[in-house]
């Protein structure tokens, strides 16, 4: 489905990323895990073009993504949600949902404005995913609140409402339950095992180990911008490099 | 010969853009805001000369300081109860709320000195010197005498006393700065201080060669900014550079181009060297 | 009336509020030259009706893109004198004019728009403020075609079927209708689809771009959308005055339509023409509003910002909703 080789980016003589490559196979969830630094997000910028990649390929099914603009990219069929929320505070919540929905129908200034018979019906199908997804996420009571008087659970919950009700080919999660207390966790992760039934494809950035070791169908492991590991979170687990790099300090937490 | 008058005239000028293209990028620097009441603040300069020396009697000189403190004092005061109860970091509403209080400003000059023009006196006779080939009015001298002292003030004021420093480390790195406790407060409060007796300075350098109005300031700051983005928005030394530079080419342009679009012409070259380059000039 | 009937009524007004609401504007409009026929008054909600074409024009820009633009009283000029020296001068139809007024604007602000929307924030700002110097400079320079800092005097009004739209009650029909029209495309590109996505672009760029909005299309399409507008209130007021001079169109015009922007509240398209109506009637109220003017602007200004941010309509929506939500809770403690 989802396809990276060799994907190098520097900053000035820093380099952030150096040859990843790994690969998200459909209907599966695909974690990124890495210490603080390792070049996650960097990763997930040059994945949606918002930083160009130096060297490498990235490629969703037969399209090569690194020469796109983002929005292209996007109406290929990604969608992401952020670590630090980006909501439009001031706009519904149902709003922030159907903002989600932009690549459902083509972006054209005439259409909208002569509002057209068929944006008119996409828009009215579009309503109703959004309050179907915002009910699926315990938000449908607060479809008409302004996004940003939200709990900060609700608001990251929001994000996930958005980026999923685009029904993305392969949905990017960027640290979904960050910050999150237990009930709230465990409402995303009903999500995402529900996702995984479903047959959606999830590439998951994590920092909870223990939700990556119960969620994930394949984990890779950056750190300093290199692939260090890959594989079944078992495998990755017993990974002598992971361990060192990674795992000893989560052992040393926990 | 003529072209050596024509440098003349725009050093001069090109002296005064430089004060006021420092005092935009003071408070750049410091809040990282364009703030478009620097140009109310040449004004005020003016104003003020106008009631010490005239209205007042006082000798110019005194008039001129008063001028600068005055000035320093009101852009103060705009910090402290126009931009400060905003308590907001969204550019947008940070920029008009420049521009509102600009407004304001503009509305208050008014009510106090009225609409009229008004004639402010010069600092020496209007006597003109013979120097390297051209007829100069004192006042041009005085304009780049004070100009060059003002930014040794500011460069003694940036390097050698506590509150410099600290206004430097917010300008590079604001984060940093609050980390290790540098009032932030009182160092917008210093940046505007300093941009207002900057404006000050260069409104009552420049009010006695045109004339004095309620909107005088308004072309003047504004290519002080042109000035200050031909230098890299943000520079010292390039506002400075870009001040002169656009002194210089608006003269030469309006004496060997077209003196019709002389006014015109700073805006023009805003405008295509934001096109071309959009972090202006100097900086890369 | 019992439960569900009720409910049912209120959906229906609530699904519907916006066609309604440019419905019951419409009335409104139509009915206003019964109330009043007095040439002062209808001269004033004329007024407002040109303003409000350009309001909601650069209120698009603004609201759906988070910038700034303090120079669109340039493209009001183009509008206007464009359609004055082609009837005036050239002593063309005013409303092939208007059309190439407006077309020319349309190319003027692509062939600056390019370029200069890379920039944002105070950049733009004072970008956009400078175009407005410049163009403002040539009105007054180029006085063979323009007149000078004396005007241009003489423009025919426009007519149709051999009525001249001249007289202020045609008038207030004739630029009510254009209000109505470019309100109502307002309204539904800010609920569409793309215009959600837009509202995003207004607050968070790299957001917007992530949900598949095309930024720079997106920019360049509401700046040039705006500037036609702003050319067709220009292009409507020589034809409506029948003069206009430069100062008409100086950057402090442009500093007025974007505080009208402020106080209806960015991205509204009511708010667009409540900012137009305060700014337009303040010197009606009171002497000190005309006598100081520019005080009283830069104050609502800065007044609003500090106080709502959001704009008026937002605001007074917003204040309705929270007083709402706090009875609920009195009730809803006085129960527990």
């Amino acid at each position: 489905m989802l396809q990276l080789e060799g994907v190098t980016k520097r900053f000035g003589g820093l380099t952030a990323l150096d040859g990843v490559g790994f690969a998200v196979t459909p209907g599966s969830i695909t974690a990124l895990i890495g210490p603080n630094g390792a070049g996650k997000s960097t990763l997930l910028d040059c994945l949606f073009g918002v930083c160009r990649v130096d060297t490498g390929s990235i490629r969703l099914g037969e399209h090569e993504l690194t020469m796109l603009p983002t929005h292209a990219i996007v109406r290929l069929g990604l969608a992401r949600t952020f670590q630090n929320l980006r909501l439009a505070p001031h706009e519904t919540v149902l709003d922030n949902v159907l903002a989600g929905l932009v690549t459902r129908t083509p972006f054209s200034f005439t259409a909208a404005i002569l509002r057209l018979p068929a944006a008119r019906h996409a828009e009215r199908a579009c309503r109703l995913a959004a309050l179907e997804a915002l009910d699926r996420l315990g938000l449908a009571a607060k479809a008409r609140w302004p996004a940003g008087v939200l709990s900060f659970g609700d608001k990251k919950r929001l994000e996930l409402a958005r980026a999923l009700v685009a029904a993305p080919r392969v949905l990017v999660l960027d640290e979904p339950v960050a910050g999150l207390n237990r009930a709230e966790t465990e409402t995303v992760e009903a999500e995402l095992v529900r996702l995984r039934r479903a047959g959606r494809t999830v590439l998951l950035v994590e920092h909870d180990m223990d939700m990556v070791m119960r969620l994930a169908d394949h984990v890779v492991v950056l750190d300093g911008g290199r692939r260090i590991a890959v594989g079944t979170p078992a495998e990755v687990q017993r990974n002598p490099l992971v361990l060192e790099a990674y795992l000893g300090q989560m052992e040393v937490v926990a | 010969m003529d072209f050596m008058q024509f440098v003349w005239a725009g050093l001069g000028n090109g002296a005064i853009y430089a004060l006021i293209a420092l005092g935009f990028c003071v408070v750049h620097g410091a809040m990282g805001i364009v703030n478009f009441v620097q140009v109310d603040l040449v004004t005020l300069g003016g104003m003020f000369l106008y009631s010490a020396s005239v209205l007042a009697g006082l000798p110019v000189p005194v008039g001129l300081l008063a001028a600068v403190v005055g000035t320093a004092l009101v852009a103060m005061l705009v910090e402290r109860l126009g931009l400060r109860p905003a308590r907001t970091d969204h550019p947008l509403v940070l920029v008009f709320l420049t521009v509102g209080i600009s407004i304001v400003l503009r509305g208050a000059i008014q009510m106090v000195w009225g609409k009229n023009r008004m004639a402010v006196p010069p600092i020496a006779e209007d006597v003109p010197v013979r120097l390297w080939g051209a007829m100069v009015l004192p006042q041009t001298l005085w304009m780049m005498v004070l100009t060059v002292a003002a930014i040794g003030g500011l460069v003694w004021f940036f390097r050698g006393t506590n509150l410099g420093l600290a206004m430097r480390a917010v300008a590079s790195n604001p984060r940093a700065a609050a980390v290790v406790g540098i009032p932030a407060g009182r160092v917008r409060m210093a940046a505007f201080a300093v941009a207002g007796a900057c404006g000050g300075l260069a409104g009552a350098l420049v009010t006695p060669v045109t004339t004095l109005s309620a909107d005088v300031g308004v072309l003047l700051g504004l290519k002080g900014f042109a000035a200050a983005i031909l230098g890299g928005f943000g520079s010292f030394p390039g506002a400075v550079a870009g001040g002169v530079l656009l002194g210089l080419v608006e003269s030469l342009a309006a004496a060997y181009v077209s003196s019709a679009y002389k006014d015109a012409l700073a805006f023009v070259v805003l405008v295509l060297v934001l096109c071309w380059r959009p972090s202006g000039i100097v900086r890369q | 009336m019992d439960g569900l009937t009720r409910s049912r009524w209120l959906h229906f007004f609530w699904s519907h509020r916006l066609g309604l609401g440019v419905l019951a504007a419409a009335g409104a409009v139509l009915l206003f030259p019964w109330y009043t026929d007095n040439p002062y008054t209808l001269g004033l909600t004329n007024r407002i009706a040109l303003m409000s074409v350009a309001v909601v024009g650069l209120n698009l820009f603004m609201g759906c893109t988070g910038q700034i633009s303090l120079g669109h009283a340039a493209f009001m000029a183009v509008g206007a004198y464009i359609s004055g020296i082609l009837t005036v001068h050239a002593g063309w139809s005013p409303w092939l004019a208007l059309v190439v007024a407006v077309a020319a604007a349309a190319g003027f602000s692509l062939a600056i728009g390019v370029p200069l929307l890379r920039l944002s924030g105070h950049a733009l700002a004072m970008a956009t403020l400078a175009c407005n110097v410049v163009v403002h400079h040539v009105l007054l320079q180029e006085d063979r075609w323009t007149g000078g800092p004396s005007g241009l005097a003489g423009i025919p009004p426009l007519t149709a079927a051999g009525w001249a739209v001249d007289d202020p009650v045609r008038l207030h029909f004739f630029l009510w209708f254009v209000v109505l029209v470019v309100m109502f495309g307002g309204l539904n590109l800010v609920r569409s689809l793309p215009g959600r996505g837009l509202m995003v672009l207004a607050a968070d760029e790299v957001c917007a771009a992530c949900l598949g909005v095309p930024v720079a299309r997106a920019k360049v399409v509401l700046w040039t959308l705006s500037a036609v507008l702003a050319a067709v209130a220009g292009s409507l007021f020589a034809h409506t005055y029948g003069f206009v001079s430069p100062d008409s169109f100086g950057i402090f015009v442009s500093t007025d339509l974007a505080i009208m922007v402020v106080l209806g509240g960015m991205g509204s398209v009511w708010g667009s023409v409540l900012g137009a109506a305060v700014i337009v009637l303040l010197p009606e109220f009171s002497e000190l509003a005309e006598a100081y003017k520019e005080f009283v602007h830069g104050g609502l200004l800065v007044a609003m910002l500090l106080v709502a941010p959001q704009g008026m309509i937002r605001g007074i929506r917003q204040a309705v909703a929270l007083a709402w939500w706090r009875a609920q809770q009195g009730r809803s403690d006085a129960a527990a």
